[in-house]
């Protein structure tokens, strides 16, 4: 419950009851009310949800995620043996007894066609 | 996008997913309340790549699914009467009351409308003062702060055609109950990023200590869920049981407060009923007696209207994390995503429609 | 494999059919799909030849192969960027004939028009019409006009029916995929849908998005002159997105499909208005890209054909048919591991989980 996406701050409208900001995604700009991080500047990032910036995103703690998950050894995946262990290896991928194949289609709603 | 594709990253999941399996010595299952991070797990078939005994289960985190069916039915009473205008979020239109759903009203001509945010909905009543404009206010506490500001401005503006059906839940409430449920199989919980960025984790600190279980503060792309259950995991396998935060980059201890004041100012906390599980103590919100004006259940006189719910339901047990949608009869034959029977098939993040639309089929067939 | 009756399955709400006509029947997914199998097809019986639901009609006459279509279309609003219903109705139709290798021969075109509806824009549709007509070389021959009262139509529908006539080594059909085939797409996805979102009100959002709508026929003739009976399969993939395209071959082929999500062209403004929304990009309407399904040692020189023409220059594999579960597309997701790709339900709805 939590379709919360990371935007830009590209101007802030301080003009009414609570600041209203057009915030961009990826190209896409859209307002977003910024009543709850009434803070956040232009160039901010910002977490918003239905319409409101619900977060300010801390830049400096991202890098430090990432940083940390790149520096994570790769001696790990010698250690696991010697198969290349890249996404080609998990080729069709057995999904244990829930997967029964194309028996499974019988009931119609997927299937072949009728 | 910008801090999205980072965290999607197939190299990096790959070392996560390495260094789980390293560490997993045993089996565990680990919870996470959060219909985000379902829709990622089973999306990106993750939880198949987790090592074997290593299992994620899918808790109540889909506010659409536990919205009581009594609720669907109010709103559904309201939606049909002249002169008003429904509007809701997306998902909320398909999910089935006792007879029929939004979207079939809206099939007969009621005025039912989706709406991004839901100042868009005050926005609809200034421009048309002769309708009665109801807003469905369902979500955790991600959508409180911002459900209730649609509150604060209809107050502010002086629009008084506006009012709101409130189908609000909050999280810890729902983990403590699915802790004290006696099969619990739970061991360690993800917790929902987007609610802690509102409430901060504080809260999560006492249920950490009380059941002794890890709770990890996650966000929702691949990479965060992957270092999330490797943080609960690694917490697991050496006895810890503590609150840890893998979504550093937008949620703190505390929370936002300024948000938390506006919730605390529209709402109180009560007893709500979450649909396939049953009530649970303060674990929902209603609109404090300032707002009580703008409360669409009095404004309409449908508050009196009760459904009954199956008292066996496993939609239930599935929204506990005790029983999987393929364990039910109906799930696949004549439940599904098209024709749903209940709550969790009918949300694109219900655990149901989840696990249908990623093709899980299921385990036991009869052959004919 | 015996049915589990759904009455005794202890599920809280008891499903309840519904005898009207949803708006998600006609988002071109399940429901659709399900109104044409369970209504549409039954009731007009022997009136129709029987065989799977093609994009176009093949109709051999006199030594020739015509191609036969119709496409009504119900776009709201009239004009966003990058086109208008007018465009979008003689783009689409030439669209669905070259799906069957037709050359496009001529149009007829027939309005219902709302009461009210501006008479400025009526011509600038038209003008419309007959700008992306003239663009295609294909005259409109006939057509009609009604007006109904307000509140009976959404303004302006547009219906077009399109006559073609099939190219010889042209023999693309839906039922045409094998296993081993490779799967192609000649553009960017989730485009026009996205274009469409942008400028429907209520929505708000503002994007440096126009619709991809577009002629494919100089394409698609470029591709069957490369590679002639070797596409199996062309298709346009709209309503109901990539997604539903592939699952109606998959079905129709009796075969399975494996996508690499890797490879699936999204712009980012499509990527990021799907996020927004909590859209699947494989499910949002194209209308300037096709999906065309050949032989494997013929994929290198269709593509290549593609990447010729200025609307096929990114054209790019993404995913190969397989002979294992028939009916069924999967995908290789990012991070390695599999997802089913299943066909849009019913109303595309956004979603605020």
């Amino acid at each position: 419950m939590c379709l919360g996406i990371p935007g830009r701050v590209l101007s802030i409208d301080g003009a009414g009851e609570f600041p209203m900001a057009v915030v961009d995604f990826g190209g896409l700009r859209r307002e977003a009310c910024l009543a709850y991080v009434p803070d956040a500047a232009v160039g901010d990032f910002v977490i918003v949800h239905v319409g409101f910036a619900i977060s300010r995103l801390d830049e400096d703690e991202a890098r430090r995620t990432l940083e940390v998950l790149r520096a994570m050894p790769e001696a790990v995946a010698a250690e696991l043996g010697p198969a290349d262990l890249g996404p080609a290896d998990l080729g069709p991928v057995d999904l244990g007894p829930a997967d029964l194949g194309a028996a499974e289609l019988g009931a119609g709603e997927l299937g072949a066609a009728p | 996008m910008r801090y999205l594709d980072e965290y999607r990253d197939p190299v990096l999941a790959r070392r996560l997913l390495d260094e789980i399996t390293a560490v997993t010595t045993r089996p565990w299952n680990v919870m996470e309340v959060c219909g985000g991070q379902t829709h990622t797990i089973v999306r990106q078939g993750i939880d198949e790549l987790l090592p074997p005994g290593l299992r994620m289960i899918h808790g109540p985190g889909c506010p659409v699914c536990v919205t009581p069916l009594a609720l669907i039915d109010r709103a559904l009473a309201i939606a049909a009467l002249p002169g008003v205008t429904f509007t809701s979020y997306g998902d909320m239109l398909r999910v089935p009351g006792t007879a029929g759903d939004l979207l079939s009203l809206k099939a007969r001509g009621a005025d039912v409308r989706v709406v991004y945010s839901p100042l868009d909905a005050v926005g609809i009543a200034a421009d048309n003062p002769d309708r009665e404009v109801v807003f469905f206010g369902v979500g955790f506490e991600t959508t409180a702060p911002a459900n209730g500001m649609a509150v604060l401005r209809a107050h502010a503006l002086g629009v008084p055609n506006f009012s709101m059906l409130v189908s609000h839940v909050l999280v810890p409430p729902a983990m403590t109950a699915v802790l004290d449920a006696p099969h619990c199989q739970v061991q360690a919980f993800l917790a929902a990023g987007h609610v802690c960025a509102v409430m901060g984790y504080g809260e999560y600190e006492p249920i950490a200590a009380r059941y002794r279980v890890p709770i990890v503060v996650t966000g929702f792309e691949p990479l965060d869920i992957l270092e999330g259950i490797l943080l609960a995991v690694r917490q697991l396998e050496s006895g810890r049981a503590e609150v840890e935060n893998q979504y550093a980059r937008a949620v703190t201890r505390e929370g936002n407060t300024c948000a938390q004041d506006a919730m605390r100012r529209v709402f109180r906390v009560g007893d709500r009923t979450w649909r396939g599980i049953g009530a649970i103590a303060d674990s929902g919100l209603r609109l404090a007696p300032e707002f009580a004006a703008y409360d669409a259940e009095h404004r309409f006189g449908v508050a009196h209207l009760v459904a009954q719910e199956h008292p066996a339901c496993i939609a239930g047990a599935i929204l506990q994390g005790v029983r999987e949608p393929t364990d039910c009869p109906a799930y696949g034959v004549g439940c599904t995503p098209r024709r749903p029977l209940g709550a969790p098939m009918v949300s694109s993040e219900g655990t149901c429609a989840a696990y249908f639309t990623a093709g899980r089929r299921r385990r036991a067939e009869v052959p004919a | 494999m015996s049915v589990v009756d759904p009455a005794s399955a202890a599920c809280p709400v008891p499903h309840v059919e519904s005898d009207r006509v949803l708006l998600g029947h006609g988002s071109g997914g399940q429901l659709s799909a399900a109104l044409l199998r369970d209504v549409v097809v039954p009731a007009l019986a022997d009136a129709a030849p029987a065989g799977p639901l093609q994009d176009a009609a093949v109709l051999p006459f006199g030594g020739t192969d015509l191609v036969m279509t119709t496409d009504s279309y119900v776009v709201s609003p009239v004009f966003f960027p990058g086109g208008d219903i007018g465009a979008l109705a003689v783009n689409g139709t030439v669209n669905d004939l070259a799906m069957r290798g037709g050359e496009p021969v001529a149009l007829s075109l027939a309005f219902v028009i709302e009461e009210g509806f501006p008479v400025d824009d009526l011509r600038r549709v038209t003008s419309s019409v007959a700008a992306a007509a003239r663009r295609v070389g294909v005259p409109i021959v006939t057509g009609d006009t009604k007006v109904v009262g307000r509140g009976a139509a959404d303004g302006l529908f547009v219906t077009t029916t399109g006559i073609g006539r099939r190219l010889p080594t042209a023999r693309p059909g839906v039922e045409r995929a094998r296993p081993s085939d490779a799967v192609l797409l000649s553009g960017p996805i989730g485009v026009h849908g996205t274009a469409v979102l942008s400028a429907r009100e209520g929505l708000g959002f503002d994007a440096e998005i126009a619709s991809d709508t577009r002629p494919l026929h100089a394409l698609v003739r470029a591709v069957i002159e490369a590679t002639g009976e070797d596409i199996h399969v062309l298709r346009d993939p709209t309503r109901g997105g990539l997604a539903s395209s592939l699952n109606e071959i998959a079905q129709a082929s009796s075969v399975g499909i494996v996508l690499e999500e890797d490879a699936l062209p999204v712009p980012p403004v499509v990527a990021a208005a799907c996020e927004l929304l909590g859209l699947d990009p494989l499910h949002v309407t194209n209308e300037g890209c096709l999906v065309a399904v050949a032989a494997p040692d013929t994929a290198d020189a269709a593509l290549a054909a593609m990447r010729a023409r200025p609307e096929g220059s990114t054209a790019v594999r993404v995913g190969t048919v397989v002979a294992g579960d028939p009916g069924r597309v999967t995908m290789r997701t990012r991070v390695g591991g599999r997802r089913i790709v299943d066909m849009l339900v019913g109303e595309q709805l956004p979603r605020i989980c």
